[in-house]
């Protein structure tokens, strides 16, 4: 179904809000579907987090951001609001529907959800996106209450045409049971029936121990066309007459074109264009071929502007001076100061942490034909309707007259919650007749990117006779991503993402006397974005790599001294035992190895890792094993739990021993994967992955394995050789020289 | 030197000039193309063909994903001049399925759930696939040989191994 007619489907939905019999407090709606069957109208919570905010949805005039069809013909489908990026949702969000609707998940199709801010927000600030973890978390109990609703109509549907007691019917596998008489009704044959039923007052939602899907290992329903090269990322659209574009910025950043001498590049065969933006050039062409062959021929002169000489040390400076500062105080529990006058010791550390890029495998790529009348776009987005508003900014037409064709995205981990380069590649598209392709080359991809931020942090402790903690002062510097991305969740100096882990949720250990402050500090020239894991894989690194260090000066062993402080928290005690126990946590190892363990509640999960490691004379680190034990509450799909946390592991193992973004003259002086080294199956570690079982509502899964296997990692070099690291990523010339 | 506010647009439709007809043997079937001589078959595979399986990551032959066969060995199509490679046997993500060693890569691959994004499997399964061609039973270090080449971003390479041996028994 293309968009046109999706959009057809949303106006429905619109139509039915308008209807004066809907009750204010009602959260869903059931009305005819256009062309025939049943169209299930209802609403996704916009916050996760805030109960206040939940209290004022229900008080909110009805306004569905979520939609199911069924069918005459039985099939179910869903108008998707998250999108695919590899963490599997196109899988358990359907599960969850599938689950209390009872059909088979392979007859539930997924059609994804056009650009509508106001509509389909649904993460944490009222935005359309996909990613902070949240997407089972915020659909779990909306969409099984969608499917049970549905279930409970069809069986009153099927009770009344056979005149019985609905009680005496059930659903089973798209048709609803009369047991005793062995009737039986497809619910295709009764869609046109319920949706001129009431919608019952209260619907049963499944026992758990009645779900037949949930909390089992289905099949993915993405992965078969991509093993046989069907299926389509944003880079492979083509759109007959369509050109190919790559594009060169400005390599300081914040730079400006002055001037570009294009001789050369008319004489390469296939080459159509060159287009001038003010801070990039673009060279279209018939292929990539002609247009990086173009691009490589252009002489271009750049005015570098302010930022021509910046560098990493520079940056640094300037965070170091910032950590001196008091900063804005985001959880303050007991007397620091005093706990701090009376401690028997005080331990003190800097961590510090660089620039990463995300190095998505796709590099990006976006499709754009610019029209007197409209746009067309296509490209793989986590945000959407942001996508659809820049577009619109840029050529000035009304978002109605703008269609996003989301594709899946090759890798997300953050980079696609910008639309930096939707923006770049319409204003080229806008001077080319036709349709157009942009595709950054990896270059362009290492050296423009939204980067994590540098963050540099300075703890303090006090820990009393024993040992044991009395005093916990925790100040970071670095940059708000959301002060940026989204400024109305930057308030009086503080926003969530960037002391998760660290101040709320706060460690889980039992800290009495905490204080946490967080110190604004921008880079000069340099964006910041989300990446997998944001602020907990900052936070979490810290947080237990001081532990770790507590655990040291008061000569306990680090799972001991964890479980010690962990009385409180049942459930994050659980997962480290278990996790210790798997890895046989305790038992020899020969010299040059050692076992590091972290444990963190962050994305609604409770997490921890054991990593072992072999560190050789060269200072070499090599990973042998990581032992993951999570607790994210009910689990949907296990075996997508427990592949969110092996490549979680490999993306924080890279990041942690290899990824470094520098700065010089203004420029990143990484450009491609020969000096922005990735993780290789030589170096990938063997990953098991333990789940325990919980009743709990689901955490989120995306992340989490990545922020806790940093601290993991250097918590087991130090076990190994006697190094703290204390700054990523791991520095192997440090090592060499340690005692072994 | 064109200076920014006084740079017009310049268009040319391609003259061809450059350009030889080619013959390519890809996937069983012959096929033409005019193409430089020097162009990466990778982009006469996407953007003159439009067989968009394979995949481009790098350009310089560090990732791995627009891995293909010639010849039946493993080759980067991003840096393999088309002409290197005429009157050779291209095979690609696309038909690999047709061969035996393909098919069974694709059947571990799926058994095993080893796909997340999937951006990177169509080269993953090239270099798995002509791996257990040569090595029908390869140990952990001709496994870590064959695949070391390959990125996978969102990690997948336990599962990666595990289905190359999956794959190496009789289904």
């Amino acid at each position: 179904m293309d968009l046109d007619q999706q959009l057809n489907v949303v106006k429905i939905g619109t139509e039915s809000v308008s209807d004066g019999s809907l009750s204010r407090r009602t959260f869903l709606k059931v009305t005819a579907a256009a062309g025939g069957g049943l169209l299930l109208s209802f609403i996704l919570p916009r916050t996760i987090w805030s109960k206040e905010a939940a209290g004022a949805r229900a008080a909110d005039m009805f306004a569905p951001n979520a939609f199911i069809r069924i069918g005459r013909d039985g099939l179910v489908t869903l108008i998707m609001p998250y999108v695919e990026m590899g963490q599997g949702t196109y899988t358990s969000i359907p599960m969850l529907i599938a689950e209390e609707l009872e059909v088979d998940l392979t007859h539930v199709t997924l059609e994804a959800a056009p650009p509508d801010e106001r509509r389909y927000a649904n993460s944490i600030f009222q935005i359309q996106a996909t990613g902070g973890s949240t997407s089972v978390r915020a659909a779990w109990e909306p969409l099984r209450l969608a499917g049970a609703t549905a279930r409970t109509m069809l069986v009153s549907a099927a009770a009344q045409t056979w005149k019985v007691d609905p009680t005496a019917c059930h659903a089973e596998k798209g048709e609803v049971i009369h047991a005793t008489s062995g009737r039986r009704l497809k619910y295709g044959a009764l869609v046109d029936t319920v949706a001129k039923l009431p919608i019952p007052d209260h619907v049963a939602l499944k026992a758990p121990e009645d779900f037949t899907l949930i909390g089992t290992s289905a099949k993915r329903l993405d992965t078969p066309d991509k093993v046989n090269g069907k299926a389509q990322f944003s880079i492979d659209v083509m759109i007959p007459g369509m050109k190919i574009a790559t594009v060169a910025a400005c390599p300081v950043f914040g730079g400006r074109l002055a001037g570009v001498d294009d001789g050369k590049a008319k004489r390469i065969s296939g080459v159509h264009q060159v287009v001038l933006l003010d801070n990039a050039v673009a060279v279209i062409a018939d292929h990539m071929w002609a247009a990086k062959q173009g691009l490589a021929a252009l002489d271009i002169q750049w005015d570098e502007g302010l930022n021509a000489t910046l560098s990493s040390a520079e940056i640094i400076r300037q965070l170091e001076t910032a950590l001196l500062k008091p900063g804005v105080i985001a959880r303050k529990d007991g007397d620091v100061a005093k706990a701090m006058a009376g401690a028997a010791m005080k331990i003190e550390a800097l961590y510090q942490m660089p620039f990463l890029a995300h190095a998505t495998m796709e590099p990006w790529s976006c499709t754009v034909h610019v029209r007197k009348d409209g746009c067309d776009v296509w490209v793989g987005s986590q945000v959407l309707a942001r996508a659809q508003a820049t577009v619109a900014e840029v050529t000035g037409l009304p978002l109605e007259k703008i269609l996003v064709h989301n594709q899946l995205l090759g890798g997300g981990f953050g980079r696609r919650l910008e639309v930096d380069f939707i923006t770049q590649a319409v204003q080229i598209a806008k001077q080319v007749d036709g349709p157009v392709k942009v595709v950054w080359t990896r270059e362009e991809d290492i050296q423009h990117d939204i980067y994590r931020p540098y963050y540099y942090d300075r703890m303090v402790a006090g820990l009393d006779k024993g040992g044991m903690p009395v005093a916990w002062s925790h100040r970071s510097a670095g940059s708000s991503i959301y002060a940026r991305w989204h400024p109305p969740a930057f308030k009086d100096g503080l926003d969530p993402d960037v002391l998760e882990g660290a101040a709320e949720p706060p460690p889980p250990y039992a800290l009495p006397n905490m204080l946490v402050e967080y110190v604004r500090q921008e880079p000069p020239g340099i964006p910041t974005g989300f990446w997998r894991g944001v602020g907990p894989t900052h936070n979490v690194f810290v947080v237990e790599s001081f532990i770790d260090e507590l655990a040291t000066a008061a000569k306990k062993d680090p799972v001991e001294y964890r479980r010690a402080l962990l009385g409180a928290s049942p459930r994050a005690k659980a997962v480290l035992e278990l996790a210790a126990e798997k890895a046989g946590w305790g038992q020899p190892l020969p010299a040059g190895r050692g076992r590091g363990v972290s444990v963190q509640f962050v994305f609604g999960s409770y997490v921890a890792q054991v990593a072992e490691v072999q560190v050789d004379k060269n200072g070499e680190v090599r990973v042998t094993r990581v032992v993951c034990a999570v607790d994210c509450g009910v689990v949907v799909n296990p075996d997508t739990v427990k592949a969110q946390m092996e490549g979680g592991i490999m993306f924080g193992l890279a990041a942690a021993l290899f990824s470094e973004i520098t700065v010089k003259n203004g420029r990143v002086e990484q450009s491609n994967f020969n000096d922005y080294r990735m993780l290789r199956m030589n170096e990938a570690p063997a990953i098991e992955v333990y789940l325990v079982k919980s009743g709990e509502a689901p955490g989120g899964i995306g992340e989490p394995g990545t922020s806790a296997l940093a601290p993991a990692l250097t918590n087991a070099i130090f076990a190994a050789t006697g190094t703290r690291i204390r700054k990523l990523p791991v520095n192997r010339v440090e090592l060499r020289s340690a005692k072994l | 030197m064109i200076a920014r506010d006084e740079a017009s647009v310049w268009r040319r439709q391609p003259d061809g000039e450059e350009t030889d007809m080619l013959t390519l043997n890809i996937n069983g079937k012959d096929c033409e193309v005019n193409v430089p001589e020097d162009m990466p078959l990778l982009w006469v595979l996407r953007d003159v063909l439009g067989m968009t399986g394979t995949k481009f990551g790098c350009g310089i032959a560090q990732c791995g994903v627009c891995t293909v066969h010639v010849d039946g060995q493993p080759i980067r199509s991003c840096i393999m001049p088309v002409v290197a490679v005429r009157g050779k046997k291209i095979m690609t993500i696309e038909a690999v399925g047709q061969t035996p060693t393909g098919a069974n890569v694709q059947k571990a691959w799926l058994d095993l759930e080893v796909v997340q994004c999937g951006y990177c499997q169509s080269g993953q399964i090239m270099c798995a696939a002509a791996l257990l061609a040569a090595t029908p039973h390869p140990n952990d270090a001709d496994i870590d040989a064959a695949m070391a080449g390959t990125i996978c971003r969102c990690g997948t390479y336990t599962r990666i191994r595990a289905a190359i041996k999956r794959a190496t028994q009789p289904s």
